[in-house]
């Protein structure tokens, strides 16, 4: 009797962890480069269609095969079986990165005191060691748009891969400077202020806009006749974005807004993505029209008026899509990046249609970054940025089961796995005995 | 002149009689005004996949309701004179459930005291607030509209049916259900009060003890009055009787079993406190709301407490939160505790289908564990489950119709039923349903920062930094 209790045990503890363990990628704990054949798999390439039990090998980093019957001496084999294939998702703007535990001010590296800071660099106080970004790379979103946020010119916001342990290793590629565009819009129910002095702000704001871009102009100008400059590193990055090294990414949301935005960026002649768009759907065709490219996000928000349809929110990105803008999605989150899929689930439900939707996540972002050429999809020359899951990654029931960052095989594992692992049947229970 | 000429007339005996008649026909009619029920509607639907979440998923079968109670579930159902909705191919389950909303309040902290038990929201109940019919968009019925979470023990909670359209607060009542109180543990009361205001609790010591004097003052208030009652019975006898204070009646109110407690709590050891507390005075009512850190003690939740409600992922906005998981709710539910997700967001509340789709990411519960953390399980922690929270007849007609399974990211409510009154027709509304408009608003505001976390509401300016608030999410 005393054994059978013994083998009780015994298989308590040794098998029910091993069951736990076996959702997850309990392999490794640390990400590992090599040479990887993924067979067996339903491939959704984005750019060139849907490949039926295909495969996708890897090597150094990048895609060497996309195809059927792939072949490959001295690699390591993964089955995938039943599995989908799909390209790292790209989330086009994030706090990931740039913050810990959001109500403690000393884990916030995402805003710097002052109006014109475009010279504070995300790509700097990218912590590499959050724990957020584990929590975020298992869903298969595998990049992100670090984005500083506050003042008129909060900072240049920078684009990276969710595995590195320095800021450079985990830089992907991109970098742009924030505006936050001023606004002429009420903020909300709680904004007392009188209809005229909403106005008065907005163009007292307008006037030092253009009066700090005016001197960014100047400087631009003496820099290009290589006249003696001060140091200066505000205007220095500023001059980055006249001379065209720099886009901007101009933060506008209320409709009214939208139309200065896009008419000062003409008359600024500058390379400007639009950011927030909360109220595109309303002026849609004019942003097409300007030829702008916008991220936009989250879905998952409350419309910007009481008297919009209940789900403005979730229909912006299709209606804007629809009159032929360029959209990119973002969370706009910190810690819950993760759930840009399920952002871009809703954006598809209501009016994008999936595929679209997934574009806006990995080849529209790309090419909106500028790093179409290395990610976006799954093609041979690209990077090795993939997701591998049971299923269509918007869904929550779908399970992620692999995650490769520029060839790199990730630990399926973070925090919120491993407290699972030990409290699904904690020991002791309710008895210590 | 006029005047006068009105009051001759009715000096006209004649004149008065007729006077009379309208008075009293005045008279009845604001009885039956002030006694007036609450709309109930009937319907018959046709065809639905209707997950009833406690009896299984039947395949095309119809539901009839009549006068706002489900009467009866099966196949070729037939009703005259009763609208019929063809819901062929599409999906039927209850109307979603939120045990954490502060939905259609106008406000939501009483912070002035760490016990303010005396306070309702039924006080303060907004049945204007568009915040309803964006819940009723996203299949939500009933929400459980909450005190904040500043106080140690805060106000009375009042439970909502989502019965958007009248201008009267107690049509929004659910007045079947039982009585709730809001208790908070852990940074907020004590931020509030211990670093706000210098008074205890400001820790989680005091947090404890503050509940637990609250409990034994109670009991002497009780005994007070008892000792009246008994000298009332002695012949001859003229007491005095004590002095009525609402705010340790309420207390005493939940010693007597008579109030169910939502308690706004995150980590695993204020949970435990509170679990032993409240078995110290044989409570038993206690629902823990929020709970990042309920996985960590998810076999003393099973035992001791009508369970846990939920986030479905959120984490790290604060340092409470800072060791959760997301796979909290499958954890609880392995462990047999009462789980719910809840919104405390005006954002959430729209797509709690989808929060608890979450919990099939992280944790592989089933669809019928999935759907019951916002529909019975919820229910049960309003003590309300005998009437909602799930399609069985006799309950009450509170369903929503999906297009597509309630638990894909692509699914889309089509109506919302609340006693069987379609209060959401995706096809028939018109885009504004605001029931008023503020004249003042001739710029329209335009929410672009969410205030949606709303825990805290009303005591932001406690927490100013450099005139930055410290609180983005301020749950």
């Amino acid at each position: 009797m005393k054994n059978i209790k013994h083998i009780l045990y015994a298989f308590i503890l040794t098998v029910l962890p091993m069951a736990v363990n076996a959702q997850f990628d309990g392999e490794f704990i640390k990400p590992r480069t090599g040479k990887f054949l993924l067979q067996n798999a339903t491939i959704i390439t984005v750019t060139k269609g849907t490949i039926e039990n295909g495969s996708v090998l890897i090597d150094n980093g990048k895609i060497i095969g996309v195809g059927k019957n792939l072949t490959a001496g001295d690699v390591e084999i993964i089955d995938c079986t039943g599995q989908f294939i799909y390209p790292g998702m790209l989330d086009g703007g994030s706090r990931l990165g740039l913050v810990e535990v959001n109500s403690i001010a000393e884990t916030q590296d995402f805003a710097e005191i002052g109006q014109v800071t475009p010279n504070m660099r995300a790509l700097v106080a990218i912590n590499p060691s959050s724990v957020a970004i584990p929590v975020t790379r298992v869903s298969g979103v595998t990049t992100t748009l670090a984005t500083p946020s506050g003042g008129l010119f909060p900072g240049t916001a920078a684009l990276i891969n969710l595995n590195g342990y320095t800021p450079d290793q985990m830089y992907a590629g991109f970098e742009g400077v924030v505006l936050n565009f001023p606004s002429s819009a009420r903020r909300s129910t709680w904004d007392r202020r009188s209809d005229e002095d909403i106005k008065k702000e907005a163009d007292a704001a307008q006037k030092t806009l253009n009066e700090i871009w005016g001197r960014a102009e100047i400087y631009y100008k003496l820099q290009q006749s290589n006249a003696e400059l001060q140091y200066y590193p505000e205007m220095e990055q500023l001059a980055k974005v006249l001379s065209g090294e720099l886009p901007l990414l101009v933060e506008v949301n209320a409709a009214t807004d939208i139309l200065s935005a896009i008419e000062w960026i003409k008359s600024k002649n500058v390379k400007a993505i639009l950011m927030g768009v909360a109220e595109g759907w309303r002026v849609a065709d004019k942003i097409a029209e300007a030829k702008l490219p916008v991220i936009t996000g989250p879905m998952l928000s409350i419309p910007t008026r009481q008297s919009d349809r209940f789900d403005a929110s979730y229909t912006n990105p299709g209606i804007m899509a629809k009159a032929g803008v360029k959209v990119v999605i973002r969370s706009n989150d910190a810690e819950n990046t993760r759930n840009l899929p399920f952002n871009a689930g809703f954006a598809a439900a209501y009016g994008m249609g999936k595929e679209e939707a997934l574009k806006a996540v990995t080849i529209n972002a790309a090419e909106v970054f500028g790093i179409a050429d290395k990610m976006g999809s799954i093609e041979v020359g690209k990077d090795a940025t993939i997701l591998v899951s049971t299923g269509d990654p918007f869904e929550t029931k779908t399970q992620i089961r692999h995650v490769f960052i520029e060839g790199y095989r990730i630990p399926m594992s973070n925090r919120h796995i491993k407290l699972y692992q030990e409290f699904l049947e904690r020991s002791p229970g309710l008895e210590k005995n | 002149m006029q005047q006068r000429n009105q009051i001759n007339e009715i000096n006209n005996p004649k004149e008065m009689k007729k006077m009379k008649y309208i008075l009293t026909g005045f008279l009845i009619l604001s009885c039956m005004i002030t006694q007036a029920q609450t709309p109930k509607g009937s319907v018959l639907i046709k065809n639905a996949t209707v997950i009833t979440v406690t009896k299984g998923t039947l395949e095309e079968t119809d539901v009839l309701i009549e006068n706002g109670i489900i009467r009866k579930i099966g196949k070729n159902l037939t009703a005259s004179n009763i609208e019929t909705i063809d819901a062929s191919g599409k999906y039927l389950m209850p109307g979603i459930i939120d045990a954490h909303s502060h939905v259609a309040l106008d406000a939501v902290n009483e912070a002035t005291a760490p016990i303010t038990s005396e306070v309702r929201m039924a006080d303060v109940v907004n049945p204007y607030d568009i915040g309803i019919y964006r819940a009723l968009a996203g299949g939500v019925t009933i929400s459980h509209a909450m005190h904040g979470s500043a106080n140690a023990i805060g106000g009375q909670n009042v439970t909502l049916k989502h019965r958007y359209g009248s201008g009267n607060p107690e049509d929004l009542y659910m007045k079947e259900a039982p009585r709730t109180i809001k208790f908070a543990l852990g940074e907020n009361p004590t931020r509030v009060h211990g670093r706000g205001n210098g008074i205890q609790p400001r820790t989680r010591m005091g947090v404890e003890a503050i509940i637990r004097n609250g409990f034994n003052e109670a009991i002497q208030y009780k005994k007070t009055w008892t000792a009246y009652e008994n000298a009332l019975k002695q012949k001859g006898a003229n007491p005095i009787p004590p002095k009525y204070d609402s705010r340790l009646q309420t207390l005493a109110d939940i010693l007597d079993g008579n109030i169910i407690i939502h308690c706004h709590s995150y980590r695993a050891d204020e949970i435990y406190a509170l679990i032993n507390t409240c078995r110290d005075f044989g409570i038993n009512n206690i629902v823990f709301s929020h709970v990042n850190e309920g996985f960590k003690v998810a076999p003393e939740l099973a035992e001791f407490t009508m369970g846990a409600s939920v986030f479905a992922d959120w984490w790290a906005y604060k340092f409470e939160v800072y060791y959760s998981t997301a796979y909290n709710a499958a954890i609880l539910m392995e462990n047999g505790v009462i789980t719910s997700i809840n919104s405390d967001s005006g954002e959430l509340i729209r797509h709690l289908y989808h929060e608890a789709g979450k919990a099939q990411r992280y944790g592989e519960l089933d669809d019928e564990q999935t759907l019951a953390l916002i529909t019975i399980n919820p229910a049960k922690q309003l003590g309300i489950a005998d009437k909602v929270g799930s399609i069985e007849e006799g309950k009450q007609g509170d369903l929503v119709i999906f297009d597509e399974h309630p638990l894909s990211v692509y699914a889309i409510p089509q109506m919302t039923f609340v006693d069987g009154v379609k209060y959401f027709d995706i096809n028939k509304d018109p885009d504004d349903m605001r029931l008023k408009v503020s004249a003042s608003e001739a710029v329209e505001p335009i929410f672009l920062k969410e205030h949606e976390h709303r825990c805290m509401q009303d005591v932001d300016f406690f927490f100013t930094n450099f005139g930055r608030s410290l609180f983005n999410h301020s749950h």
